[in-house]
């Protein structure tokens, strides 16, 4: 276990070290201490090392994270896991807006509740959220799965494209074109298997699923009015 | 009966292609949307001219006597600050607007001439990345495409705030032109017409934006230059609060700057035209002391080594080319001429590629149609054209009497019209008088 | 465009280490508002029928001794003066509206920056901690303040144009954002007779809510009514005689932080600053939700 003080050490240091590791590397386990809300921690990963944090971090933890396995142990700014490509973050406390970002692969999981933007534009990547989620959440979520344990905020899924969305608690309201689904047994499977991944016990049969109702897909001048 | 044609008023207000427009709207109950700039009537480079060598001022002999063309892009952060061998490089514009052939073919005569290409609102291609030496990767609201592989593989990197097209939109892509390829690096269902967000969507704002550009430079070990693009509205602002949010590069885009599709209404009517963009930014970085160690790029309807010179002299560091760049590779040739009456329009008219029926197979998916721009031609014909910009760029200098074309000043300058006067802070012909100074 | 920061005490202990505590949470907003600095503190309440006034003049050399005198002589009792840097604090025994009319007529030289009873303002161009340093803020002991540093947007970068705007008695405004629809609502202002003085959007909302206030509204329908009148984006912190509160815009992109421990409640654009106060790592987190107004007081 490799210890990096972030009152002793630059940001910009450890990330570089991080960076320069040989996809062999035997230094796998990193504990990183007094994050204070800095930005950019352990960004840009590439390579199957474990990466935990101990305190709150800010804007962009674990951005574009590939492979890595990356654990906060406390509260995300925002931006956290944005654009990741695969392998798996969690954050132990809140996390903040635009969570999970244009995220594009590997697992977010986040055990309390996350502010806006939960989600938004994202392209393919799993995120489970333990508690609930703020507005506009999954805005223009392309690809991938959202599951919220607790309740959504106003305009879920607004713009949504081929994302799916499983929600349990209640949803202020829906955003354009985001509509309730039939919840089949395939989905009872996705959503069973993905909160299994994120280690949160929930019952998939009280999710509720939501998605896109395909109707701006190709400009219609009677649809008009969602824009 | 035969009408009197001398009893035909057109209207100023509503001429033709107003109630053309009109009845459009009345039967569709939409925006019209279309590629290419604002066709409109503006003021524009053509309104300076460049003071020559006279007696007081001696001009260079051409071949013999040097003229030189390099630029450094990104001196102020990058580890690997980026060197280009002409100051005219090439737009970001993205593969989905454009096909792959037109890609490649920029990338080739880019590398060829030393200078940097820019990928799109789609992400990086193999084939781009393959065939241009200097490519500038973007990093745009909607984040299509967008990893760190690429970040790292690019030699710079720009976040786009805006375009000079529409600037506060988003990208826009119409189903015909999304094919399983561009879907596929879209992550897009295949045929639907792409929506796109106008605001980046982990930042808002010049302050969140220092953030985001530390984060992008953490990822990428602080090697690449970053640059900031915006469409040209509040540009000394912009400039400034770039600056300030830690751009090492600022690329500024003129409403001229082309679109592949988006509204007419966006394209017309938005933004302010490159001239007086140009002197605005060059402004704002001198007030910030920040002139030439920022670098600024501007875009937008640069047209010919005269425009070239002209951005240059008002202090700009290099230029962008799109709408040109296409124009060389066939845009509006006199080729293929049913095809563009199948589009329902002509060549030298035509704006329409937001169609993806691109009859000279530049902005087009289509395999049949692209077969008409072979990436070799392509890169070879617009070579040409880069190697006519820079030969003209240096007649204009080494008349002025400059050695690097970089050393072009203002006061090479002087405008032919008022507003060219009052926009680019340079004297009427014959005059002492800038408008808005010393009183006037 | 900028950093926003608040402390309220809730124990003596942390009110003697106020300006301390705040000037650290400050600094560490630099980078988010390079361009200038500012803090409200509210502390040292006037005596019953005086009113506390913070001043400034640019001349590190004008004379506030003389001004006091002067003011001394006009109002009749004794007006006592307390210099930091380019900014002095006056008490005097007198209201508002009179002390505004003298100072307009004899001394239209010194900016008033601030008017109340607890209130004190000093803000300036320059590096947090050039102002830190510049006005000694680390000495400030007081309940609660306020803190902003500047990334300019859209008006220009001089002391004027600082936040925290003063828009009434013991009341202040820093802003995080950008508001859209200003201009206009500064014509309609004028004419409601609030006085304006820079092209700053800022100001604007701080006119506004001084204007909602006049006419009647209690602070927590002001800032409802500004939720409709107001079009942009903007984290508010409003400083307040005996608190402070929080308002986001509904489409709330410009991050917030609030926290609370059982000695402090504070706000911070970014979690750094508050993590530099005592006993951060065990506070509740959270973050506030748009169009909802969050406050604090000792009533």
């Amino acid at each position: 276990m490799i210890e990096v003080d972030l009152d002793q050490t630059e940001i910009r240091d450890l990330n570089e070290r991080l960076h320069r590791l040989p996809p062999d590397t035997n230094e796998r386990a990193w504990h990183i201490v007094n994050p204070k809300g800095r930005h950019a921690i352990g960004v840009g990963l590439d390579g199957p090392i474990t990466v935990t944090i101990d305190g709150h971090v800010g804007f962009y933890c674990a951005g574009m994270n590939k492979q890595a396995e990356v654990v906060v142990n406390g509260h995300a700014g925002p931006g956290v896991a944005e654009n990741m490509m695969s392998g798996f973050v969690r954050v132990r406390g809140n996390a903040s807006q635009s969570a999970g970002a244009s995220a594009r692969g590997g697992l977010l999981v986040i055990e309390g509740d996350t502010s806006s933007r939960c989600g938004i534009s994202m392209k393919g990547a799993d995120i489970v959220v333990g508690g609930s989620v703020g507005h506009m959440s999954a805005f223009m979520a392309q690809r991938g799965n959202l599951v919220v344990c607790g309740d959504a905020g106003r305009s879920l899924g607004d713009s949504i494209y081929e994302a799916r969305l499983f929600v349990r608690g209640s949803v202020e309201s829906l955003g354009a074109d985001c509509v309730e689904k039939e919840l089949r047994p395939e989905h009872l499977d996705i959503l069973t298997k993905l909160l299994d991944r994120a280690g949160i016990r929930a019952n998939p049969r009280e999710f509720k699923r939501y998605g896109s109702a395909r109707k701006l897909y190709n400009f219609n001048v009677d649809h008009a009015a969602a824009y | 009966m035969t009408v009197d044609p001398r009893l035909l008023r057109t209207s100023h207000s509503f001429p033709p292609q107003v109630i053309q427009e009109i009845h459009r709207a009345a039967d569709q109950g939409v925006y019209e949307i279309r590629g290419f700039g604002a066709k409109r009537k503006l003021p524009t480079f053509d309104d300076l001219v460049l003071l020559g060598a006279s007696i007081s001022r001696y001009p260079l002999e051409g071949y013999r006597e040097r003229c030189d063309t390099n630029v450094v892009l990104g001196t102020r952060f990058a580890k690997k600050p980026i060197e280009l061998k002409i100051p005219i490089t090439i737009a970001g514009m993205s593969f989905g607007a454009l096909g792959a052939h037109a890609k490649e073919a920029i990338g080739r005569a880019a590398t060829a001439m030393g200078t940097s290409s820019t990928t799109g609102d789609g992400g990086m291609t193999q084939e781009e990345r393959l065939s241009s030496k200097t490519l500038v990767y973007q990093v745009l609201p909607s984040r299509y495409g967008l990893n760190p592989d690429d970040l790292r593989r690019a030699d710079a990197i720009e976040v786009v705030v805006g375009q000079g097209a529409k600037p506060g939109g988003g990208g826009m892509l119409l189903g015909q032109k999304i094919t399983e390829r561009v879907a596929g690096m879209r992550d897009l269902p295949v045929g639907i017409d792409q929506r796109s967000a106008c605001r980046h969507p982990d930042w808002t704002g010049p302050d969140d934006l220092t953030i985001k550009i530390q984060e992008l430079r953490e990822i990428t070990d602080w090697e690449k230059p970053i640059y900031v693009k915006v469409g040209a509205t509040r540009v000394t602002y912009d400039v400034a609060l770039a600056v300030k949010a830690g751009a090492d590069v600022i690329v500024v885009d003129g409403m001229q700057g082309g679109t592949a599709a988006t509204q007419d209404v966006f394209i017309e009517h938005a933004g302010i035209p490159t001239l007086p963009a140009v002197r605005l930014a060059v402004e704002s970085l001198k007030e910030l002391d920040m002139h030439r160690k920022v670098q600024l790029i501007v875009s937008g309807g640069i047209r010919s080594g005269a425009d070239v010179a002209k951005a240059l002299a008002l202090g700009a560091d290099a230029v962008a080319i799109g709408v040109a760049t296409l124009i060389a590779l066939g845009c509006n040739r006199p080729v293929y001429v049913e095809d563009y009456h199948k589009i329902g329009t002509e060549p030298g008219y035509c704006h329409h590629c937001h169609t993806g029926r691109c009859p000279v197979g530049v902005t087009t998916q289509d395999p049949e149609l692209e077969q008409r721009l072979p990436p070799e031609q392509g890169a070879r014909m617009l070579k040409n054209y880069l190697t006519t910009m820079t030969l003209e760029l240096q007649t204009l200098a080494r008349a002025c009497g400059k050695s690097h074309v970089l050393n072009l000043e203002p006061e090479d300058l002087a405008a032919l019209t008022v507003e060219a006067a009052a926009m680019a802070q340079v004297p009427l012909a014959g005059t002492n008088w800038i408008p808005g100074k010393n009183g006037y | 465009m900028c950093g926003i920061v608040g402390l309220y005490t809730k124990n003596p202990d942390i009110e003697q280490r106020l300006g301390d505590y705040l000037s650290s949470m400050l600094i560490e907003m630099t980078e988010r508002g390079p361009d200038s600095a500012g803090i409200a503190v509210y502390r040292n309440p006037a005596p019953k029928g005086a009113t506390k006034l913070t001043l400034h003049n640019a001349d590190p050399n004008y004379s506030w001794p003389q001004l006091a005198h002067d003011m001394q002589e006009e109002l009749g009792d004794k007006v006592s003066v307390e210099v930091r840097g380019s900014h002095a604090v006056l008490i005097a025994h007198e209201q508002y509206p009179a002390i505004r009319a003298w100072l307009h007529h004899h001394h239209p030289e010194v900016s008033v920056v601030s008017v109340g009873d607890k209130i004190e303002i000093y803000k300036e161009m320059g590096l947090p901690a050039d102002v830190v340093q510049r006005f000694h803020l680390r000495d400030l002991r007081g309940t609660h303040a306020l803190g902003h540093t500047r990334m300019a947007t859209e008006s220009a970068v001089t002391t004027e144009h600082s936040h925290p705007f003063s828009t009434g008695l013991d009341l202040c405004l820093v802003h995080n954002g950008s508001l859209s629809n200003h201009n206009r609502l500064r014509e309609r202002l004028k004419k409601h007779d609030i006085e304006i003085r820079t092209d700053n959007d800022t100001e604007v909302a701080a006119g506004y809510l001084t204007w909602r206030l006049r006419e009647g509204a209690t602070l927590d329908e002001a800032l409802e009514a500004a939720i409709k009148d107001l079009d942009g984006f903007y984290t508010f912190a409003v400083g307040t005689k005996d608190g402070f509160a929080v308002l986001r815009d509904p489409i709330a992109c410009k991050h917030a932080v609030l926290a609370e421990t059982d000695d402090w409640v504070a706000m911070a654009t970014e979690y750094r600053s508050i993590a530099t106060l005592p006993g951060a790592d065990k506070a509740v987190i959270w973050e506030p939700v748009p169009a909802q107004i969050y406050s604090w007081s000792r009533a």
